[in-house]
């Protein structure tokens, strides 16, 4: 097998270089299919029979919790990747990453609360699958705090490295939460294996709306990702030569 | 074809157009605060960077 991309994608150099290219075309791709995902849900997408128009929240509910724990797998990840490797791009990815998950964390459970309200009748309850999820939104936040108080950097590498790790135990609670304990939550309404359980004029929008999320976080996941590498990378030649002549 | 009527049904969205709305809003609030926070980054490394380099030049 050819490991050169594994090199190079440990390189931050050929990795600015890369996400020069890509970040803005990825990030506005995103931001065109959430604008049609979301747009489609809330005008065309039926009524629905039980929950009459609330139910339209899910357009954003659902990609931004999808993608909460999405971000924080690939965090764990990239915590593994440097506990065992030391590669220096996991640490910026890790930080770059966490504000990226921790917003989409923030936009599930707030959707979710104003969801609640007028379909459960409370705004939160302390059920596995809300708490867990509240629970993810605080490793995150831990994780930031980790990285802009040590000042040691690879301390702060090391520390936010090993929580990364330590908290993908929380990713299959989250997920099987609602299967294992009773809750007001529902089961998903997707899955890989089985067919979704509403029609394809209202899980088509969504389906755009998440692959929209997907590219807007990848895209913004990338332009942090260039800023941190600058910064770490101040004393190469090649960092002063692109900050410069160019301003990047 | 759309699910609404009228513009006053879409606004109303049932009877929960305030749930829904104030859902977007804040979605749209912190999708554009985290941009915003990220393209500051940008700015305030690339101000950073320049200083400190034309220091080193100066020195």
């Amino acid at each position: 097998m050819n490991w050169v991309w594994f090199h190079k994608l440990g390189s931050p150099k050929w990795f600015f270089q890369w996400a020069s290219k890509w970040s803005t075309p990825v990030f506005y791709l995103g931001l065109l299919c959430l604008l049609v995902g979301v747009i489609w849900g809330l005008v065309f997408a039926p009524t629905d029979y039980q929950q009459g128009e609330t139910y339209r929240i899910i357009y954003v509910h659902v990609p931004a919790a999808v993608l909460a724990e999405s971000c924080y797998l690939s965090l764990g990840v990239a915590g593994l990747v440097y506990l065992v490797w030391q590669m220096k791009m996991a640490p910026i990815f890790i930080k770059s990453m966490a504000p990226v998950g921790a917003a989409m964390a923030a936009i599930a459970l707030i959707s979710g609360a104003i969801w609640g309200k007028p379909t459960w009748g409370t705004w939160w309850v302390w059920d596995a699958r809300l708490t867990s999820v509240l629970v993810l939104f605080i490793l995150y936040m831990g994780i930031i705090a980790l990285q802009n108080t040590l000042e040691d950097v690879a301390l702060a590498n090391q520390a936010a490295a090993i929580v990364s790790v330590l908290g993908l135990i929380n990713l299959p609670i989250i997920k099987y939460s609602v299967n294992w304990w009773n809750t007001l939550h529902q089961p998903a309404s997707f899955g890989l294996t089985k067919k979704p359980a509403m029609p394809m004029e209202m899980w088509l929008p969504l389906l755009i709306s998440l692959v929209g999320f997907y590219f807007l976080v990848a895209g913004l996941a990338m332009w942090r990702m260039q800023s941190e590498i600058l910064l770490r990378e101040r004393r190469s030649q090649w960092v002063k030569e692109k900050v410069m002549n160019d301003g990047v | 074809m759309m699910a609404f009527d009228s513009l006053a049904d879409f606004i109303q969205m049932g009877t929960h157009g305030a749930f829904v709305w104030s859902t977007y809003g804040l979605v749209l609030l912190i999708l554009a605060g985290l941009i915003a926070n990220t393209i500051q980054g940008r700015r305030k490394t690339l101000r950073q960077l320049k200083k400190r380099y034309s220091r080193e030049t100066h020195s």
